[in-house]
């Protein structure tokens, strides 16, 4: 990752500028949080009945995969200097498409593949409207996923009638709750899905053009990126992606519930991003931040519930967060830091003490 | 009103010329023609759409709408976006009753309910303009933390004492006593709502503070180059906003007399579904406070209408609602394409 720093000192350096360094110090010291409480926190056994590991950093790791995807598919997006608001709703849309396909489909393994493939489908396409909105009509895209975000539950609750559809299928529950080499198939998946992705982006071109629409969408123009074709591409993936995730999220219970499932996971994903040092400003981005970001989520949420702390009080502390990050992230506070440290005082410090 | 007033005064002179000249108040005009013909529409198909009754109740129904409208078209007019009402709504509205009940005094707590409301609104107005936050992510922000601090307060739906000072509000008054049930009523919360609809068009359309919001969406740095107080007033429209958030958890809790934390799901697609359909521009420097009092008022009729129908699920409403946006959104880039030419 970083073979450019001098010597062991010069890699640490370089590891700790970057900024997921700090989420995963922030994952560790919620896991010796957890660890105070419960001193075999972190031990791992083996099921012998289904040859799988079993404790709580399993189900961590299970618990990151949604996020995971939605995190990526935002990141992208975020770096156009875009956003998508609609990956909860998505989630809930393919949710709603596979349980409502499965309950009327054979318990068998092609009809868990039809279902996986009929969500997907549908998931890409309300992406494709995202980008289509958003590259071809012009409008900003956060009034677009907005729009995409609250009807997005309608179309859901019209696709299952207003019911929590519950169906069976053993191969579909698999994606979610079986075993590979001891760990969870869905972890599996989502980090095969984020490992093709990076190497997607940054092994062609296709990463240095999403970041230069977002960084200057007129010189990426004038030096003949795409830029419609490569936002509808983006939100197409994002879609995709919030449909995986959706796909994750219903098959581990087999139910899809319309106004539970992806709800607030928007901010999951943003806050995963931002942690993971992307710049809400776009125009760069770093997915293995992201995805540290997400596995920094789910930590936290396990954690939430050990404690024993309502878990309604989560929402509310990762507005914080996002607050704060965005706060440093700002340029009037960057400013400030940097003038404290060369102890040159520049005209807007003392606004900026008083705001 | 006005404008349609100012289109027959002028339609002996050249309609196509005044068209191009007024072409911003094109989208108005639409909303006013569409709510004239669903009214129509709504008569001839289903009948008791032009009584007393229906009409006060679209009024008594949507005056918590129309509130958040108004605050939404001083934010949009800026050019930024608040997508926190919803949300903190919720909360006030949930603190309110949870205040209430403890035996607050009920008319400090509607005072407090509006201050919350502004305090949330002070909040993202700070991130905007002192922090560069873009709009939609500090509101955003907002909206995730009401939202998550009125499920703190409670998850299950929170019922106001038969008593309480504060459903005085939505006490209705029969301003004319029709046959059987169709009266014309007006509650002390649509009272609230025109005072605020009135004192909005005042502040937007007459004074400097109101140039100066249209001078921020029409070009920032021109306002500030003007001396525009622009900081001061960029602040100002998020307070107006949080504020009127505050005082549509009033009127709204006053007429359910229950306040929970998932209330208001949705309400920042609808409000700025309403200012957009009343004619103001999402990018900016053109707006009308009462065409978004036109736009609350068509959204609120279409509901009366699907449920008048039964044939349309009521799943389907934010559907329908995001696609009418959509519409309007397009009509507007169309406009705004035309203008350029």
């Amino acid at each position: 990752m970083s073979d450019n720093g001098t010597g062991p000192a010069g890699f640490l350096k370089e590891v700790v500028r970057r900024q997921y360094f700090w989420g995963v110090v922030a994952i560790v010291l919620l896991l010796l949080v957890n660890l105070t409480k419960d001193p075999s926190y972190l031990s791992i056994g083996w099921n012998d009945a289904n040859g799988a590991l079993v404790g709580n950093l399993v189900d961590i790791l299970r618990a990151a995969a949604p996020i995971m995807m939605i995190s990526i598919g935002m990141c992208l997006v975020i770096a156009t200097s875009g956003i998508d608001l609609s990956v909860g709703s998505v989630m809930v849309i393919a949710g709603a498409v596979s349980m409502q396909f499965l309950a009327a489909a054979p318990n068998t393994f092609a009809g868990a593949m039809a279902a996986l493939g009929l969500a997907l489908l549908v998931s890409a396409v309300v992406g494709l409207v995202n980008g289509i909105l958003v590259s071809v009509v012009g409008l900003q895209p956060f009034i677009s996923t907005l729009i995409m975000m609250l009807a997005g539950r309608g179309i859901a609750k019209v696709i299952t009638g207003g019911q929590n559809t519950s169906a069976v299928n053993d191969s579909f529950r698999w994606i979610a709750n079986g075993y590979l080499f001891g760990l969870p198939v869905v972890f599996l998946l989502a980090l095969a899905i984020v490992v093709l992705v990076g190497l997607l982006v940054r092994r062609s071109a296709l990463g240095l053009m999403i970041e230069a629409i977002g960084m200057d969408p007129q010189a990426a123009r004038l030096a003949g990126v795409n830029r419609r074709g490569l936002l509808l591409a983006v939100y197409s993936i994002s879609g995709l992606l919030s449909g995986v995730a959706g796909v994750f999220a219903t098959a581990s219970v087999m139910t899809v519930d319309i106004s539970r499932t992806g709800y607030q996971l928007e901010m999951d994903a943003i806050l995963a991003v931002v942690i993971g040092g992307t710049s809400l400003a776009g125009g760069k981005f770093n997915l293995t931040g992201a995805t540290v970001g997400a596995l920094l989520i789910a930590t936290l949420d396990k954690t939430v519930v050990f404690l024993g702390v309502s878990s309604s009080a989560t929402p509310a502390f990762k507005a914080v967060v996002i607050v704060v990050l965005c706060l440093i992230q700002s340029d009037r506070v960057r400013q400030l830091l940097r003038s404290r440290r060369t102890t040159g005082s520049r005209p807007s410090r003392k606004e900026a003490v008083a705001a | 009103m006005t404008a349609a007033t100012m289109t027959e005064s002028r339609s002996s002179t050249s309609l196509k010329d005044w068209i191009k000249l007024r072409l911003e108040l094109l989208p108005t005009l639409a909303a006013l023609v569409i709510f004239i013909a669903m009214v129509i529409y709504g008569e001839v198909a289903y009948g008791r759409i032009v009584q007393m009754s229906t009409m006060s109740n679209l009024l008594i129904n949507n005056s918590h709408l129309i509130i958040i409208a108004v605050g939404m078209t001083f934010v949009i007019i800026t050019g930024g976006i608040d997508l926190s009402v919803g949300a903190v709504i919720a909360f006030t509205s949930v603190a309110g009753v949870m205040l209430t009940n403890a035996g607050w005094n009920g008319w400090l707590v509607v005072l407090l309910m509006v201050a919350m409301g502004g305090l949330f609104g002070v909040v993202s107005g700070v991130l905007v303009q002192y922090f560069n936050v873009q709009p939609f992510i500090a509101t955003l922000a907002m909206m995730f933390l009401a939202r998550g601090l009125a499920s703190m307060l409670s998850t299950v739906p929170e019922r106001l004492a038969a008593d309480a000072s504060i459903l005085a509000l939505a006490t209705q008054f029969k301003i004319i006593d029709g046959p059987k049930v169709n009266d014309l009523i007006i509650t002390p919360g649509v009272i609230i709502a025109l005072v605020v609809v009135l004192v909005a068009m005042f502040l937007l359309h007459r004074t400097r503070t109101g140039r100066t919001v249209y001078a921020i969406g029409g070009s920032e740095q021109s306002a500030q180059l003007m001396g525009l107080p622009v900081h001061a007033t960029k602040m100002w429209v998020y307070v107006i906003s949080g504020l009127l958030a505050g005082v549509a958890a009033v009127v709204y809790t006053s007429r359910l007399g229950i306040a929970q934390n998932i209330t208001g799901i949705g309400w920042e697609l609808d409000a700025i579904a309403a200012t957009v359909i009343g004619g103001t521009l999402l990018t900016g420097g053109v707006g009308f406070v009462l065409g978004s009092v036109v736009g609350s008022l068509v959204l609120g009729l279409m509901i009366v209408l699907i449920t008048r129908d039964g044939g349309i699920p009521p799943e389907a409403t934010t559907i329908i609602t995001g696609g009418i946006l959509l519409v309007f959104v397009l009509l507007q880039r169309l406009v705004l394409a035309r203008q350029r030419d």
